[in-house]
């Protein structure tokens, strides 16, 4: 998968995994809810491994480098050329 | 502890210099209902709040609008890079130009520098609550005004997310809320008790 693809992915999950999580908080015996946020971890765990070994550092103290030290390889994700087009389709 | 996740929460790729915007947008970084100022009023309210519910609510939406802070700085930078001396003449971003050139500091849009006064927290945790729900709308309505006046898809998208935020934090909290006033409630218990005369 490209760059940007992997990372529309992983951010579209991950901000499903935050408002369900913000949705646990006050409803914590969901169990549709719960299920969803297990599932979507899993899943986002998965493609986060691939981006790391494919395009660099997502996460710091939490994925290995290869050398030499990759977390301050740029673009920064302040910088127009780190982020991915959002495309109409995704759902 | 906080770990840096290196990527936005919402993709910003602003393709337009725009500095009149960025001179608007600003103050959702240090204006009076802003992302710096959610952040620390939700930050520090969690420490003296109650219920399971309502700190890991307080904790993890503080957390949030960190992510929104960092939105914001972005669209800033984005809207100011490559303006020319022209521009920023032209579109009343000179003022902040003499000040900080492109740097992002804490300001309203009228210019105002940030200050804790934006923010309460006052050990009562029904009244954080009230105040937080309070300061959601209002930042859902600085979106509005700010979508208001924007004419860029490339700005106004992330507007809106950060605008639909709001509803879902201002959600969250009544919750939050709901969960205090029972617990109170079934206690049979004032918090912090009225002094007696
Ligand atoms: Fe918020």
């Amino acid at each position: 998968m490209s760059r940007d693809d992997l990372l529309r992915k992983i951010s579209a999950l991950d901000f499903y995994i935050i408002d369900l999580g913000l949705y646990l908080n006050t409803h914590p015996n969901d169990k549709e809810a719960l299920t969803k946020y297990n599932e979507s971890v899993r899943q986002v765990n998965s493609l986060k491994k691939e981006f790391t070994q494919s395009y660099g550092m997502l996460l710091a103290n939490s994925s290995e480098s290869r050398h030499p030290w990759q977390w301050i390889e740029g673009p920064w994700p302040w910088q127009k050329s780190f982020n991915f087009e959002l495309k109409e389709d995704m759902d | 502890m906080w770990v840096y996740d290196k990527k936005l929460e919402y993709p910003i790729k602003i393709r337009k210099p725009d500095p009149r915007m960025a001179k608007l947008i600003i103050t959702q970084y240090g204006g009076p209902d802003g992302e710096l100022a959610a952040s620390l009023r939700y930050l520090s309210q969690r420490f003296t709040m109650i219920t399971p519910q309502a700190k890991a609510t307080l904790n993890d939406i503080g957390t949030e609008e960190l992510a929104h802070l960092e939105m914001i700085g972005t669209m800033v930078k984005q809207l100011t890079r490559g303006a020319s001396y022209d521009e920023i003449k032209n579109s009343g971003l000179d003022a902040y130009y003499v000040d900080h050139d492109r740097g992002i500091y804490p300001v309203s849009a009228s210019g105002v520098p940030f200050t804790a006064a934006y923010i309460q927290s006052k050990g009562d945790p029904r009244t954080d609550l009230y105040e937080d729900m309070a300061a959601e709308q209002k930042a859902r309505s600085t979106y509005e005004y700010l979508i208001n006046m924007a004419d860029d898809p490339d700005v106004i998208e992330p507007l809106r997310f950060l605008r639909e935020r709001e509803i879902v934090h201002f959600q969250r909290f009544g919750e939050s809320l709901r969960y205090v006033q029972e617990f109170l409630d079934s206690k049979k218990y004032s918090f912090p008790s009225p002094k007696k005369s």
